[in-house]
């Protein structure tokens, strides 16, 4: 495997999220060793327990956005990345 | 300003009135307004929270509003939505666009609010005899953007 710089990113917790996890967000430092992606900074979250296993369950209707943008689950992030997650969209 | 998320209350008239202020080529104008109702899903709602993602929210507007313009013949389209806490009656969501006839305008008018409804992140918290609780997405709303 190769090696990766250190990756931090800054996570946002929005709607029920938000709620579920008490926070808005964070800034977390992500397992070095591999080369991340949307996929496994959720793996990551969801090994905390709680509310994120619960929330982030597989089946559960989430979202992510990198950047503003919408991501899928083989999305690359890279360092200083903004990643939202967050549940489908209720507006209008 | 195409998209504006705010917290103020709307004039639809006085917003249309701008939107094709001085434009001759214009011949229709279709335009939206979502309002909050006071039951949903069998229970009655006195309030209504908007939360959205500031800085995304805003982008996702305007990239709907850009393929609104390319999709369709129109001249010009607006879309304002409220964020905050809302009571039932309030104005949600306004959109308007101009064309030169009405069935370019009808359609960029269904598209915006079909896509905004899937898209644009925007939440909905509503306020029940029983509690708060989140408004769940309708797979409704992901058919009806789904067919443009």
């Amino acid at each position: 495997m190769r090696n990766h710089a250190p990756v931090t990113v800054r996570l946002v917790y929005l709607a029920r999220l938000r709620e579920a996890f008490a926070s808005a967000g964070e800034s977390l430092p992500v397992a070095a060793g591999r080369e991340p992606t949307v996929a496994s900074l959720l793996d990551e979250l969801r090994s905390r327990g709680g509310a994120y296993a619960v929330e982030l369950a597989p089946g559960r209707a989430i979202r992510v956005a990198v950047n503003h943008a919408m991501a899928g689950p083989s999305d690359a992030i890279r360092d200083g990345d903004e990643v939202a997650i967050f549940p489908p969209v209720t507006g209008g | 300003m195409t998209v504006r998320v705010q917290q103020a209350d709307f004039d639809a008239g006085a917003e249309i009135a701008k939107l094709r202020a001085g434009d001759g080529r214009v011949g229709a104008v279709a335009s939206f307004i979502g309002t909050v109702r006071d039951v949903n899903d069998d229970a009655s709602v006195s309030r209504l929270t908007l939360e959205h993602y500031p800085g995304m929210t805003e982008k996702a507007l305007e990239a709907i509003v850009a393929e609104a313009k390319q999709r369709f013949d129109v001249f010009e389209a607006l879309v304002i939505h409220r964020v905050g806490e809302l009571g039932p009656t309030d104005q949600i969501v306004l959109v308007a666009v101009t064309s030169a006839h009405r069935g370019e305008a009808f359609d960029a008018c269904r598209f915006v609010m079909d896509y905004l409804k899937t898209r644009a992140p925007f939440w909905k918290k509503e306020r029940t005899p029983e509690g708060e609780r989140w408004v769940d997405a309708r797979t409704a709303d992901d058919a009806a953007a789904a067919r443009w």
